[in-house]
């Protein structure tokens, strides 16, 4: 019966993940819109697009190879599995054993590593250019992450994400200056790799500052709509890490009962939203960069993740 | 009843006499087939040997030959970390021997790699069996000729010439180094047997010294940093699967003799000498990798990753060594089986990845990037293990070199119970360049696939690409299952590895066999686990689900067209990004310090129909800073010496009387 019960669960959450992820890209747009006192597209506008995507037909390159057709599948598995893998509004998932927090993050660097191959395979310069300047971001974020990851693993005593979790919330954790380091980095890592801005601007076409957009711009119909749902899924991951690890409250630590359950999911509703909000003010208060400005800011948040992973090293108390 | 020693030592045997045949009749047609049929023979059985010897755990076993020098005799003995490396070795030699039956057919000159190919392998069986120095030092120098030769192979490209000499004289000078350290070792009583050498435990000055040589005569064979230069040369100078064994297998060679000294001769180590072998490794890692990423020839960018793969291992292994002299003995287990595992990985993956070189070259005649392009529409095969080969390389999860990182990744979170100071704040250091070099890894392979087999054909040679035979695909796609296997199913391999760090360490990894679901668990389920079996399975689940779904509800049409080119139509295959180019971003980014690499612009006058040019000048710093001096002084000192030469009768003597009465002072003035 508990098995059944937590397979619930783990399904629930993938499912969840799935269809939460387009509402929450139309609610960031929504905000963003009406920031700048735009009416904007209304919060279900995502859903519609893929939807449209998917009843519309293929246009294929003519020197596409398999890999380029297969790429869409082979980004969204990967990216769901992530997904599925960082506990949303409860933790105790039936597979959180199989993966831990460097896996997590090693899948989206196969997703990555798979787009960026698909961009090179018809051989325009548009391809070229965003899957070169997507491997110069990757290589400063990735190590990035994996410090943070190497952090967040010292204080809580495991990269398992569902233990890191819990020990977040329990009250021993307190105040300390390597977590808040860990912190602004992460956020700093989920931007870029989000391709937010300042980093990447996910509204733009223009050829020269694009990097995201331009490793998929042969893509289209059902192939396109995979990517654009993957990549809902990836903002929707990077939340939920941020949530569970830095704002672990209200999190059902399983078998709890449905109370606990529907607090879980209330407070992580809720967390999304506040992020959700943040995310719009900040892409709206700031400017995109230049390219070659984005590594100074993965800079920092490489030397801010590497600073807090020396501070656990010095005394495990900082 | 004869002992697996003897038995292991018939193979060597076998290949020499193989290698007499293959001179023999080297300018035969069957040759081919004959040395490399036998060869592959013989390497499949070592390895059945060597596999049930480890999977038996059946101890050791010794030999003594009445060979070498005189009354004493060579000894030779088989323990776990003997039978590990000679697994790799004979594993390696098999799949090769196996890609050669088809790729050697190709070879212009057969009778100059023919007869070396057997002796080459024959050499590095030996190294691994070597049970006392001399026998060490002459099977490494055997090994080293041998390869020394096949880098020669093609002695008319003057290129060759250059990476042959460079080899010989790196070749020598480790070496030399060796043979300073089995010195220092034997102490005075000069026990030159492995045995007397383990009891006899140097003062912690020799040990030092010991260390250090062993960094710079393993350590130069293996590509450390800055020991480096002669293998971006020498690896790709030789034929393709020579250069899959010289990078993937006597690397390992190099790395099998530092771990017998350093690991099992030497005792008990220093905490200090974690810290040097952990930074050669983290510099080594990253300044492979960002020199593989700025180059533009396939097979010199493997060969610039094997260094980065040697450094990943080098750092586990200086991990291994801080947490040993720690008595942390779980940690140090589980670090030394990282490395090993890496061991394992980077000679299947790099193989695999040379070989896939090697077709490419038959099949176009080109190893520079820049004339590739598209060749996964003529090389289907070819390109899709080869692709396997870079997401293995790139420590991808679910295949074998993110299982072996991973564990790398776990040991290092293990470090901050380390007492000294020196090791709290190295470590971390260098677990950022790991990570980077991952990442950059990740980006260098991005650009060899990309750039050799995906876009469009950049010159006529690729369109008329054929795919090759048989047997080389068929070796290939064996290494391309073992990457996937050794991923899926980690615990074996780290079971199997288990003998080796209870001698060596004194300790082992938790039995991973008995985990439920297969999962690798290095310390404890609710610290850290991962199931490559179960990630695996879920990416195909859900990869298949969403496409039978998509095929299901979402729309079929499919159209060809002409690629979007913003309104340009452009029909030239050299528009596309290069090499060069492609990793144009990261060369501003990491370029400054590493190649102190500056871009010049040099613009036409206004109006002016001169094109515009970009200059980029890079350096390779370790070659200014390290290598230039020393030539420069070594001329500068034969300069001279060279009026030395031209001396009268009387100033000989003179130069003699004076040098027998310092040589007499110096003996009264010594205590």
């Amino acid at each position: 019966m508990a098995v059944i019960l937590e397979l619930a669960i783990q399904g629930a959450q993938m499912f969840s993940v799935l269809l939460l992820a387009p509402l929450l890209i139309g609610f960031v747009r929504k905000v963003k819109a009406r920031l700048v006192r735009r009416q904007g597209p209304s919060v279900i506008q995502p859903y519609r697009d893929l939807v449209r995507l998917m009843r519309k037909e293929v246009v294929l390159a003519d020197n596409a190879s398999w890999l380029f057709r297969v790429t869409p599948f082979l980004i969204f598995a990967a990216t769901w599995v992530a997904a599925a893998l960082v506990p949303t509004f409860a933790t105790g998932l039936e597979f959180s054993w199989a993966a831990d927090l460097i896996v997590v993050v090693a899948l989206l660097g196969s997703a990555r590593f798979f787009q960026a191959l698909a961009g090179m395979d018809v051989g325009t310069s548009f391809g070229g250019i965003g899957a070169s300047r997507e491997v110069m971001i990757a290589s400063l974020a990735e190590p990035a992450m994996l410090l943070i990851v190497f952090s967040v693993a010292l204080v809580a005593g495991a990269t398992q994400l569902s233990t890191v979790a819990a020990f977040m919330g329990s009250p021993e954790v307190g105040l300390r200056v390597s977590l808040g380091m860990s912190l602004i980095a992460l956020v700093m890592v989920a931007i870029a790799e989000n391709a937010r801005i300042p980093v990447d601007n996910p509204a733009t076409h223009l050829e020269l500052t694009m990097v995201h957009e331009a490793m998929i711009l042969e893509y289209s119909g059902r192939h396109l709509a995979m990517i654009e749902l993957a990549s809902f899924i990836k903002l929707l991951l990077y939340m939920s890490l941020i949530s569970c690890v830095f704002l672990p409250w209200g999190l059902d630590s399983g078998g709890t009962g449905p109370k606990a359950l529907a607090i879980g999911a209330a407070t992580y509703l809720g967390k999304l939203a506040m992020l959700a909000i943040l995310l719009a003010v900040f892409e709206t208060a700031v400017a995109k960069m230049r390219v070659f400005r984005v590594p100074d800011f993965l800079g920092a948040a490489l030397m801010l993740a590497l600073l807090g992973t020396l501070l656990l090293f010095v005394s495990r108390s900082l | 009843m004869i002992s697996t020693v003897a038995l292991l030592l018939c193979g060597p045997a076998a290949f020499l006499a193989t290698a007499i045949l293959g001179a023999a009749v080297s300018r035969r047609t069957f040759a081919t087939r004959l040395v490399y049929g036998a060869a592959f023979v013989i390497s499949a059985v070592l390895t059945a040997i060597v596999a049930g010897h480890l999977a038996g755990n059946s101890g050791e076993a010794s030999a003594t030959l009445p060979l070498g020098l005189p009354w004493t005799g060579a000894r030779f003995r088989l323990d776990g970390l003997s039978a590990f490396f000679l697994l790799v070795v004979n594993l390696g030699g098999a799949v090769t021997s196996l890609y050669a039956l088809g790729y050697g057919r190709h070879e212009s000159a057969p009778h100059r790699v023919l007869p070396f190919y057997p002796a080459f392998l024959a050499g590095m069986n030996l190294v691994a069996l070597a049970n006392d120095a001399f026998s060490f030092l002459l099977s490494w120098e055997f090994m080293s000729l041998a390869s020394w030769a096949l880098v020669m192979a093609h002695h008319r490209d003057e290129a060759n010439r250059r990476a042959g000499y460079i080899y010989l004289v790196m070749a020598s000078f480790g070496t030399l180094a060796l043979l300073l350290a089995f010195g220092l070792l034997a102490g005075p009583a000069g026990t030159y047997a492995f045995d007397a050498m383990r009891t006899a435990h140097p003062g912690p000055l020799a040990a030092g010294a010991v260390l250090v040589l062993m960094l710079l005569g393993a350590g130069s064979k293996a590509g450390l940093v800055p020991l480096h230069a002669w293998l971006p040369l020498a690896h790709p100078a030789a034929p393709s699967h020579v250069s899959a064994l010289m990078s993937g297998i006597m690397t390992k060679v190099a790395i099998y003799g530092f771990i017998r000294v350093v690991f099992d001769l030497l005792g008990e180590p220093a905490w200090w000498s974690g810290i040097a072998v952990l930074l050669i490794g983290g510099v080594t890692a990253v300044l492979g990798i960002l020199h593989a990423l700025m180059e533009k020839d396939l097979k010199r960018l493997l060969a610039y990753s094997t260094i980065e793969n040697i450094g990943v291992i080098f750092a586990s292994l200086g991990l291994a060594l801080a947490f040993k002299a720690n008595a942390m003995p779980s940690a140090a287990a589980l670090a030394f089986t990282a490395a090993l595992f890496h061991v394992l990985n980077h000679s299947f993956f790099k193989s695999l990845l040379f070989f896939g070189a090697g077709a490419v070259l038959t099949s176009t005649g080109e190893r520079d990037m820049e004339k590739l392009g598209g060749l996964i529409h003529r090389l289907p095969v070819t390109s899709f293990v080869f692709l396997i080969g870079c997401v293995s390389i790139s420590a991808l999860p679910p295949f074998n070199g993110f299982a072996s990182e991973w564990l790398v990744f776990q040991a290092i979170l293990r470090s901050p119970e380390l007492p000294q100071w020196g090791l709290k704040v190295i470590v971390p250091a260098v677990g950022g360049m790991l990570a980077l070099s991952a990442a950059l890894a990740a980006a260098c392979f991005v650009k060899a696939f990309g750039i050799a087999f995906l876009g469009r054909a950049r010159s006529a040679a690729v369109e008329r690409a054929h795919e090759v035979d048989r047997w080389s695909l068929a070796a290939m796609a064996v290494l391309a299952a073992f990457c996937l296997l050794a991923g899926i199913l980690p615990g074996f391999a780290i079971d199997a590895l288990s003998p080796v760090s209870l001698s060596l360490i004194g300790d082992r990894m938790p039995v991973q066999m008995a985990e439920p679901w297969l999962s690798i668990v290095p310390i404890a389920e609710s610290r850290s686990s991962y199931n490559g079996l179960l990630v695996f399975a879920f990416i195909a689940i859900s990869a298949s689900l969403t496409a039978f779904f998509i095929h299901r509800f979402a729309s079929h049409a499919l159209r060809r067209s002409i690629a979007w080119g913003c309104g340009f139509t452009d029909a030239v295959p050299a528009a596309q990004y290069t090499a060069v180019s492609f990793a144009q971003p990261i060369r501003r980014v990491f370029g400054g310090f590493a190649f102190r690499a500056r871009e010049t612009v040099d613009m036409p006058a206004p109006g002016s129909l001169e094109p515009a040019r970009l200059k980029v000048d890079m350096h390779d710093v370790a070659w200014e800073i390290f290598y230039q001096p020393i030539t420069g002084a070594i001329d500068f000192a034969t300069e001279r010496l060279n009026h030395l030469q031209f001396l009268t009768i009387r100033r000989y003597l003179t130069l003699v009387f004076l040098y027998l009465v310092i040589l007499l002072l110096v003996l009264a003035l010594w205590p």
